[in-house]
This record gives structure tokens, C-alpha cells and sequence, in this order.
């Protein structure tokens, strides 16, 4: 199920809903799996009152799970060798999300074949949330 | 710091869930062993959970203390909350946030791994944001070392401290 160098080229895209609606359980239940208890990612009192948002929010790093499991099915399994992401916008509850991935360049490198990828993860009005880049290791 | 991070496959599990992804490679070892990793290994993201294993990580409430968040009050401590990783609540001001997040895999991790993990300062530098006013970012890098002593995952991870809450729009 792995990618082959053969049959990708530069700009092919790839794209998955990663999320839709996401709902505050969903960002609890990331904060209980992750570790990361900040109460402005589930506690709106704090948030709306003490924090001065409008909202909890999501978990930058929720964002880039969820765009991670696009990653990981379009690349296959265990062959990511970089990912990572700048959180551009912050994700709110009820928010779709679409993450895209870019063919940059498929390069080879001590015999071994690899594909540079841009990411980017929009919300449902198209705000872009997540911006990155990944390799992965690909067939021949 | 993390001097002792287990990695289980119920943990890899739990997150998996949390990021909606249905692999069967994060939780069914039967289908798992079919892959060409031959068994169960973690989310991409995955090792950020090694907060779990930090002894003073800022950002989980603390048996027997003082928490920031709401109970009673809509901030539950008068005291001003953990230094490091947290948000600087209070009077609408800024908050400490995540800005970005870099990972180099050398091996994907296993149940069964029991990982360390080496903190190292990186860059600091200030901006002055549109949305949020002062920003100042500092980076800093943790190495994942494994049982073994080998490197299995490098990661840069970039924080920002903002002067007020990010405006939206």
C-alpha cells in the first residue's frame, strides 16, 4: 500500500476529512490520551471568563494528529521519516477539517526513494489551521 | 525531561481515538502483524503523550494542589499558575500557546519501548503579531532515546508567550 516512486509526480494531491464537527468530547477525550489538562482546551469557564477567548479550542497538537491520519493512510504504515506543522489558526469546536497533501519532490537517497510533501489543514471555511511538510519513504 | 516513558498498547490506543484515526495497526495485533511494520506501533504524534511522564509538567493538576482551572471560582487558584508551559491567565491577557511542532522519526515506536527523553534549549526570538500583539517564540528540542540507548525520535517543538488573546477573523 505503499507509495511508488514510479507513478507519483510533482503536484499530485491527495486530500481526507479528518474531523467533522468537532465536538468538545472529542478534545477532552485528547487531553486525557496527551496529558496536556490546559483548561483552555476544556474548561470554558476558565477560558471564556479568565483567558478572555470566546471558546475552548482545540489542542494544537489534536490539529496535527487529525492531520496525521491523513498523512499515515496516504503514506502508508511506519514510513513517515519527518512531519511537522506550523498551527496557523486556532480550531474551535463543531469545525470540519480538511487536511491536503502536496507531491514537492520525489528524490532518491542512498539507493533508498523518498517523497517531500506540503501539507495544509483547512477548516469548513477554508481558513487554513495547520500549514507543514512531511517525508516519507516510498517503492521504487 | 521524561527519565522513563512506557509505551503500551492500550495508551496507543486511547490515543489513536483521540485523533479519530481507525488503523488497526494503533490497536488490533492480529491485523497489525499482516503490515510491513509486522505489529503494532504509535501514532505519528504519539510521543507527545510523554507529558504524562513528566514529573512536573505544568499543564496536569497535581494531587493534593492548587489548580488554575475552574471550580468554585471560574480560576480555581488564586496562586498564579505553574511557570513553565502554562497560560498566563487573568485581567484578558496573553496566553502561553503551541506555534509549531517538528518530528524526525528514526523508528516508529512499539509497544514495549520504555523511552527517555533528552531536553535541549533551542532559539529564542520576538515578533510583533496582527492578531495577539508581542509575541515572543522560543524553541527548544527533545531526542527520544529508546531501551537501547538508540535515538528513535527527534522533536522541535516552538511555544509562543502572546501579549493579549488571539483575535479571531
Amino acid at each position: 500500500m505503499a507509495l511508488k516512486a514510479s507513478q507519483l509526480k510533482v503536484g499530485d494531491k491527495h486530500e481526507a476529512v479528518v474531523v467533522r464537527e468537532l465536538s468538545r468530547t472529542q478534545i477532552v477525550q485528547y487531553a486525557g490520551a496527551s496529558g496536556d489538562y490546559n483548561p483552555l482546551h476544556t474548561d470554558e469557564v476558565f477560558t471564556t471568563q479568565v483567558a478572555g477567548y470566546p471558546s475552548i479550542f482545540a489542542h494544537g497538537m489534536l490539529s496535527m494528529g487529525l492531520t496525521g491520519t491523513m498523512l499515515t493512510n496516504y503514506v502508508g504504515d511506519g514510513r513517515l521519516t519527518k512531519f511537522g506543522v506550523r498551527f496557523v489558526s486556532q480550531v474551535f469546536p463543531g469545525d470540519t477539517l480538511t487536511a491536503k497533501a502536496e507531491v514537492e519532490a520525489i528524490r532518491s537517497e542512498g539507493g533508498q526513494h523518498f517523497v517531500d510533501l506540503k501539507l495544509s489543514t483547512v477548516n469548513q471555511d477554508g481558513k487554513e489551521v495547520v500549514q507543514g511538510s512531511a517525508s516519507a519513504r516510498i517503492d521504487p | 525531561m521524561v527519565d522513563r516513558f512506557p509505551v503500551e498498547a492500550g495508551h496507543i490506543l486511547l490515543f489513536a481515538r483521540a485523533v479519530g484515526d481507525k488503523n488497526p495497526i494503533y490497536y488490533d495485533e492480529d491485523a497489525a502483524k499482516k503490515t510491513e511494520p509486522g505489529g503494532i506501533i504509535a501514532p505519528p504524534t504519539f510521543v507527545q503523550a510523554s507529558a504524562q511522564f513528566e514529573p512536573n509538567y505544568g499543564l496536569r493538576p497535581k494531587i493534593g494542589e492548587r489548580w488554575h482551572g475552574s471550580g468554585k471560582t471560574p480560576s480555581g487558584s488564586n496562586a498564579e499558575p505553574p511557570a513553565e508551559q502554562a497560560p498566563r491567565g487573568g485581567g484578558g491577557g496573553g496566553s502561553g500557546l503551541h506555534a509549531e511542532q517538528h518530528y524526525e522519526y528514526h523508528r516508529h515506536l512499539k509497544p514495549g519501548d520504555v523511552l527517555h527523553s533528552v531536553n535541549k534549549p533551542g532559539k529564542t526570538w520576538e515578533a510583533e503579531g496582527r492578531r495577539a500583539g508581542k509575541l515572543k517564540f522560543s524553541e527548544s528540542i527533545t531526542e527520544y532515546y529508546d531501551q537501547n540507548n538508540n535515538l528513535v525520535i527527534t522533536a522541535r517543538s516552538v511555544g509562543v508567550q502572546t501579549e493579549r488573546p488571539v483575535a479571531q477573523g
